[in-house]
């Protein structure tokens, strides 16, 4: 599906301003300006798709409408109907979820001497990290510091981050990296060993770690290799877990498991439990398509609220600015960030720059949405999406041809198979959900306020303050997760477990019924959006209906 | 709007799941048409997006037997496709400690002794939904040229689709996914800026600077930030 003959056209414009580009440097806008423009035209200040929480630690705060439905969500478990004393597995450390950071924390629990479970949902590795492909950051060139980082990351995230979460992962970068490479991670190098860095938007210094743009699945699949070459580390894939199970002591002492395809449940017992279930993308918040995995849904959040954990920025999403488009069947996917760091800018229908394309990514999305909406200078596609065209072509301008088929060969290759040629055409981009800013409260390494439970990765909030740098949640998961897969193997080897209860559940549910909620509130954790069309749903919704709404269906 | 008038806006497909009939409207991937069938997905589903290799898939057209392998999730349905997805395939995954090994054909061959059992059919490759040269990386793999395996399986999204069609029971990923390790962690050269930054940082040398910036004021802190030296590109 080559671009249609109306597409071309704006092509063409694009096509005749580049020279000029070329030399056109549109400067970075100060942080007071950020401020504005976020607060005018970033999803996250709209109005709509948000209610107060009824209840929880988080009660009468402000979240998108599907995370506080997740949240204020049923428990898929009778405790009536659960006998306790049916323990399937009994072990020190349980992992939920087996992303980078819950592989990460499990190499770490085994080395430490714990006896290890991953619970996970789909396939071991099935993630967002897999999909990650731009990189990871680490301040280890000469020129660079971890307290460049530091100050980095605090200014992206609007200096609302948590300072001894920030330093942390600042701090741990040069090792996490140091790690994955005598694991055998293939990072780009120049030929005497050096790393080939990148420096990608709000980054003082080029410090972005890549294997070309598979960093994610390079990475995921040394971690996963080397967890199955290990003794003491058990997995169970199509098995997620659906609730916390604690201690009359108060403590988090394992969780319940549901085979997705028997739906029989088993229990696991465990000294500490370490949740890494990652994001929340699939749950569309401002009906927007997104980059996530499919079982990115929220789980850990709502599994660990229940428990009495609160969340920090809850309410902050990060839409990534660079979303494909076009085709339709590939809305909502990403187009890696660093196709802006090696120069690709973001234009708009008549061939001009929309903002500087090193932008931080709140910025540059609120900046297209602004280009679409108020100025209408965006393209509508046939299925009546809008976006901004990224310049892909002018990369190879600037650094000499075969820049882009070496440095972007997953990116080329997905478009190829739709006919578009990215060494020579721009794709449109538009934001997409990307990544949950927010999350669980948690302490430097990964410990949440109630004693057992560790949430290191995407599932962990503060590290980011509102605004994630791209290259930086990557990095978050190896840091905290080996800082967490440490730290609750130390717990375990000490704690000492009072009796198994789920009276949790039944206080959850009771609340519930008192609110008048139970009815209104879905089963929580979601586990897998449903996409299946329904009987009632109408072909009419895939191509009459606005990417706000109809698209979701598809993503 | 009614179903009907759509239709004629909309072109209808005639497809194949596992040899059942459906119709779904054009500009869907095989994984959003099974889904439009009313499919609810559990395995054969990943990241959405090409790179976890979950929805390996094989097709063809009722007027064209020919085997094609696809991920569902990146291909377009056609017309008069036959789709069946492939999502899970049974090989076996020998136990090795990366630290212990050197990077030698030997030592491949002694995790891997079938691997000197192939015999060149090339069905590795035909099958490979990356379209990754896998026969070639396997013969890369007996010379012991370790750099090219490294690239030329660089794509690879272990799917398993090469070792579901190999002959020999082979399970060309997996070998591929261990001499990408060996490679990583050996031939590479290994990188001293990072070394002696990890150095640096585990003898406390920016600990104070951090604790500096930590207590500035918050108005100073913003400033630093914007006033901070931009390396150029
Ligand atoms: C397409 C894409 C590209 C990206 N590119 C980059 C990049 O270049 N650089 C960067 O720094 N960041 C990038 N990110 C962000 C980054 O990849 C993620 O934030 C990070 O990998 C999250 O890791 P995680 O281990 O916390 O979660 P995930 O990797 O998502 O892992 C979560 C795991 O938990 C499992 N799970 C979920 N619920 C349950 C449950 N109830 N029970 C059991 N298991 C469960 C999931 O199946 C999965 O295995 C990207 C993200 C996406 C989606």
């Amino acid at each position: 599906m080559p671009y249609p003959p109306y597409m071309e056209e704006s092509i063409r414009k694009l096509e005749a301003s580049r020279q000029r580009r070329m030399k056109e440097e549109i400067p970075l806008i100060s942080s007071d300006e950020r401020d504005i423009i976020v607060r005018k035209y970033h999803p996250d200040y709209r109005e709509t798709g948000k209610r107060k929480l009824l209840l929880g630690p988080n009660k009468d705060e402000t979240m998108p409408e599907e995370l506080a439905n997740q949240l204020e969500g049923n428990s898929r478990v009778d405790p009536d109907k659960v006998d306790l004393s049916k323990i399937g597995y009994d072990v020190d450390v349980l992992i939920i979820g087996s992303g980078g950071a819950g592989l990460s924390a499990a190499l770490l629990a085994q080395e430490n001497g714990a006896k290890v479970l991953i619970a996970t949902k789909l396939r071991l590795g099935d993630s967002n990290t897999i999909g990650a492909e731009g990189g990871t950051q680490a301040a280890d060139r000469p020129n660079d510091s971890p307290v460049l980082h530091y100050l980095d990351t605090m200014g992206g995230g609007h200096f609302e981050n948590v300072p001894e979460l920030v330093w942390a992962m600042a701090r741990d970068a040069p090792m996490a990296i140091k790690w994955l490479e005598d694991l055998g991670v293939n990072w780009d190098k120049e030929t005497d060993g050096s790393m080939r860095e990148l420096e990608l938007a709000g980054e003082c210094r080029r410090r972005v770690h890549s294997c070309k743009d598979y960093t994610g699945l390079e990475v995921m699949r040394v971690l996963r290799d080397e967890v199955r070459c290990r003794d003491n580390i058990d997995y169970i894939e199509f098995e997620p877990a659906i609730e916390l199970i604690m201690d009359d002591e108060g403590q988090v002492a394992g969780a319940i498991l549901v085979n997705l395809e028997t739906n029989e449940l088993s229990l696991v017992r465990a000294k500490a439990v370490i949740v890494a279930t990652g994001g929340l993308g699939r749950l569309h918040t401002q009906g927007f398509p997104t980059t996530n995995h499919y079982g990115a849904t929220a789980d850990g959040l709502a599994m660990a609220y229940r428990v009495g954990c609160s969340l920090i920025y809850g309410d902050s999403i990060q839409y990534h600015p660079t979303g494909a488009v076009y085709p339709l069947q590939f809305v909502g996917i990403l187009i890696t960030e660093n196709v802006r760091a090696l120069g690709g800018q973001i234009i708009n229908i008549d061939g001009e720059q929309v903002a500087c394309n090193l932008e931080p990514r709140d910025i540059l999305a609120s900046f297209e949405i602004r280009e679409c909406t108020e100025r209408h200078k965006g393209i509508t596609t046939p299925a009546g999406n809008v976006g901004v065209w990224e310049d892909i072509p002018l990369i190879d301008m600037i650094h000499g041809e075969g820049t882009i088929a070496r440095r972007l060969p997953s990116l080329v290759h997905k478009f190829s198979r739709f006919n578009i040629d990215l060494i020579h055409e721009p794709v449109l981009v538009y934001p997409t959900l990307h990544y949950q800013n927010g999350g669980v409260r948690m302490d430097a390494n990964s410990a949440t306020e109630v004693p057992g439970l560790w949430v290191p990765g995407e599932v962990g909030g503060g590290v980011h303050g509102r605004n994630r740098l791209g290259g930086n949640a990557t990095l978050d998961i190896y840091v905290f997760g080996r800082r967490a897969g440490r730290e609750a193997t130390r717990y375990a080897k000490e704690v000492k477990l009072g009796k198994l209860t789920l009276n949790h559940v039944r206080q959850w549910q009771k609340e519930l019924e008192w609110l008048g909620i139970v009815k209104e509130r879905p089963f929580s954790p979601m586990l897998l959006p449903n996409y299946a069309r329904q009987p009632s749903d109408y072909l009419a919704d895939l191509y009459t209906e606005k990417l706000q709404s109809g698209l979701v269906k598809l993503a | 709007m009614a179903e009907a008038e759509v239709a004629e806006k909309v072109r209808m497909l005639d497809i194949y799941i596992m040899e059942k009939h459906y119709q779904v409207p054009e500009g869907l991937t095989i994984q959003t048409a099974l889904e439009y069938c009313g499919y609810r997905l559990i395995r054969g589903c990943g990241c959405r997006g090409g790179s976890c290799g979950a929805c390996a898939t094989v097709y063809n057209f009722t007027h064209d037997p020919t085997l094609r392998y696809g991920l569902a999730c990146q291909t377009a349905v056609e017309l008069d496709m036959c789709v069946v997805q492939i999502p899970c395939f049974p090989t076996a995954k020998p136990i090795y400690d990366i630290k212990k090994l050197r990077p030698t054909v030997d030592q491949v061959l002694g995790i891997y002794p079938d691997l000197a059992t192939c015999f060149g059919c090339n069905n590795c490759t035909q099958s490979c939904p990356q379209d990754i040269e896998v026969m070639d990386f396997m013969s890369a793999a007996l010379r012991g040229d370790f750099p090219a395996v490294t690239a030329e399986s660089f794509e690879c999204v272990m799917c398993g689709m090469c070792a579901a069609r190999c002959p020999q029971g082979l399970s060309p990923y997996n070998i591929a996914m261990l001499i990408r390790r060996l490679h990583g962690r050996y031939l590479l050269p290994k990188s001293k800026h990072l070394e002696e930054k990890v150095k640096e940082i585990e003898e406390g040398k920016y600990d104070a600077e951090y604790e500096k910036l930590r207590s500035t004021p918050m108005e100073e802190l913003r400033h630093i930030y914007d006033e901070r030296w931009i390396e150029p590109k």
